[in-house]
């Protein structure tokens, strides 16, 4: 009697122990720096006002933290400023979806003294950062600067050194417009340049960019933005001159073609306001979740950041470029094949 | 013969064995110290050859003397980064280990008594001001002063000894830069060591040199200096192995770029701030596990350097003494 009393009392302790477990979901992620602060604030969000029982922690660490992450099955979901590869895709045990869930541009700050609303094409930012084109009153980027007196001064290139989503945009850009990169520099999130400095961060470009008289560098058009730090005009495919925005980022998106995996670049976007060197950061998900609680929270906190006006408003509010309602209708459809 | 051998631990037996416990037990946590940090290292090891595993298996001896850096054909080397890593400290150790000496033989020979003891503070208190503070001082007030004045006037004048060669990048990013910054660094952990070594010079060793009519200096140099040098050098290793190691600091003015230049003033990068750099977006196997094989090489490269050290203070001998 006092034994079968004892296991009873134990099985009811041990059913409010894992009901007390079930009545919170802890889904993690990891990834992606770029997209950490808007990912902070919908995770705080979302289990504050949406769902009590969901907590959310994303711990950034960088997209190939993230892609590793995903990959092994430690994380729930990943964020990526770069895709993935066929190889990675293969190796994994599920299928793994892209969900492209912000977008940002990559902009190009220069100190040239004196020189301001600087206008640049693909061709000479390639140039530039081949060592081809050394000082600041060479031909080519004087004849795109009619009107500016243009220094005899060199330029010193500066670039990250730490792997970043940001070279990744750029690199892509840059091997989109010169046959010459693509073929001796290539891209991805860290690669070998082929001179000039490296600095950790965009705080570490821009900081050397600063400091540096005929410097130029490369950075988060969020970053340009928030500290105020002016850019250069780049020439789109269409031939205009644009000063990199969240609306140009959005246009440039809109005209890009979009494949059903929505693995795509769009840098050097069609449309005449499309700003070039743009690009997008997904959400990497698994097609099949590994436990449903998960999984069914997991696909309702993706669905409440696409669809919910407040998500949207917070990405906003913190300068990401918005994803496109007709790419977000897709988005949707292919959130809808995650099985739990 | 026999009989004193025997007769010896007699007499230590007969002292009265008050604690053997304690004594046991003393033992066997000192013991336990050298076991504990014995099995760190070794775990630290299997961890860094594991992850390096792929890389040694696909480049071999072939990375060590690699100059390529390349991810996008995942081609790569560590060659760049130990010369970086090598050079920078060099600079570092020529710069700190006089200036380090001088000071410690001013605080405990030549400065006023009352001075002493605050200039001692403030010099250790240097050893306090985190790595990314000296980073960020260096980029932002030394390496700008650095290219506008001492870089562009040797640039000038003696730009055709290579290792002032030009053209200088960036603000002053440059294995010079990073050897300055380091020598600031090590600096106070040098200086304390170096105080503490010319503390214990025995006083009589001066007073012999000043019977014999030496001046300040040659007390110094014959009394004080060569008794202690075995001492010094040990100081100069202790820093030494700060140097090789350094990152946060180093990686913000040492221009990050895995090329090797005969210039100082040009850039270069360090095995620790690669790693630093680099791993957090290390998206794929071979990269994370080269990064892996860099610390091996760092690991490798510091055993290398501080055995090379060892040999060279044994085989200086300290005149008098063993000591120091």
């Amino acid at each position: 009697m006092m034994k079968k009393l004892l296991i009873s009392s134990l099985l009811v302790g041990l059913l409010t122990l894992t009901g007390h477990a079930a009545d919170t979901v802890a889904l993690t992620g990891s990834g992606s720096t770029f997209v950490k602060p808007v990912m902070d604030k919908w995770a705080s969000t979302y289990s504050t006002s949406v769902d009590p029982t969901v907590k959310i922690n994303y711990a950034g660490g960088g997209s190939g933290t993230g892609q590793k992450n995903i990959l092994d099955g430690t994380v729930d979901f990943a964020g990526s400023d770069g895709p993935m590869s066929d190889a990675q895709l293969k190796s994994a045990p599920t299928p793994i979806l892209h969900l492209p869930v912000v977008a940002g541009a990559v902009v190009i700050i220069y100190n040239v003294p004196g020189v301001t609303g600087l206008k640049l094409d693909g061709p000479t930012l390639a140039n530039i950062f081949l060592g081809n084109i050394t000082k600041w009153n060479d031909p080519a980027i004087v004849a795109q600067n009619p009107g500016v007196t243009l220094p005899d001064l060199d330029i010193s290139t500066v670039h990250r050194s730490d792997g970043s989503g940001t070279t990744y945009i750029f690199t892509d850009y840059l091997s989109n417009v010169s046959p010459a990169w693509q073929s001796t520099v290539g891209k991805k999130t860290s690669v070998a340049w082929p001179g000039g400095v490296g600095q950790q961060g965009s705080a570490g470009v821009s900081a050397q960019v600063q400091k540096t008289t005929g410097g130029i560098g490369y950075v988060e058009l969020i970053y340009a933005l928030s500290n105020k730090i002016s850019f250069a005009d780049v020439k789109n495919a269409a031939g205009n001159y644009i000063t990199a925005s969240l609306g140009g980022v959005s246009t440039a998106l809109a005209t890009a073609t979009i494949p059903a995996d929505f693995r795509f670049s769009y840098v050097n976007a069609p449309g005449d306001a499309s700003y070039p060197i743009s690009g997008v950061t997904w959400l990497l998900v698994p097609q099949q979740s590994k436990d449903p609680v998960k999984g069914t929270k997991l696909v309702a906190f993706i669905k409440w950041i696409y669809t919910d006006p407040s998500a949207q408003a917070m990405a906003a509010k913190l300068n990401y470029a918005p994803i496109p309602p007709a790419v977000v209708t897709r988005v949707l459809a292919a959130v809808d094949t995650i099985k739990n | 013969m026999k009989s004193t051998a025997q007769a010896l631990p007699a007499t230590a037996a007969d002292l009265p064995a008050p604690n053997r416990w304690g004594n046991r037990i003393f033992e066997g946590m000192t013991m336990l110290s050298v076991v504990i940090l014995g099995v760190c290292f070794v775990c630290a090891a299997y961890v860094l050859v594991e992850g390096a595993w792929l890389a040694i298996h696909t480049y071999g001896w072939s990375f060590l003397t690699s100059q390529q850096w390349n991810p996008v054909t995942e081609n790569f080397g560590a060659l760049p980064f130990i010369f970086g890593t090598v050079v920078s400290a060099a600079i570092a150790l020529l710069i700190a280990v006089p200036l380090s000496i001088g000071t410690a033989i001013f605080l405990t020979d030549l400065a006023p008594l009352w001075m002493r003891q605050p200039l001692t503070s403030v010099i250790e208190m240097l050893a306090a001001v985190p790595s990314v503070i000296w980073g960020l001082w260096g980029l932002f007030v030394l390496m700008p002063w650095l290219h506008d004045h001492p870089y562009t006037w040797l640039n000038k004048h003696f730009g055709s000894i290579p290792i002032f060669g030009g053209p200088i990048e960036g603000s002053g990013s440059c294995i010079m830069s990073a050897g300055i910054i380091v020598a600031i660094m090590i600096l106070p952990i040098v200086t304390s060591v170096s105080r503490e070594i010319l503390r214990a010079v025995p006083d009589l060793q001066r007073e012999a040199a000043y019977g014999l009519g030496a001046t300040r200096w040659e007390v110094t140099r014959i009394a004080v200096l060569s008794y202690a040098r075995r001492g010094l050098l040990g100081a100069a290793v202790l820093g030494l192995g700060r140097a090789l190691g350094e990152t946060m600091a180093v990686t913000m003015v040492v221009g990050n770029s895995p090329k090797i230049h005969a210039s100082l003033l040009q850039p270069g990068w360090t095995l620790a701030s690669v790693i630093a750099n680099q791993f957090g977006e290390a998206s794929d196997d071979l990269q994370r596990s080269v990064l892996f094989e860099i610390g091996l090489v760092l690991v490798g490269v510091t055993i290398v350097v501080n055995i090379g050290a060892l040999i060279l203070i044994k085989s200086i001998e300290t005149p008098g003494t063993r000591r120091a």
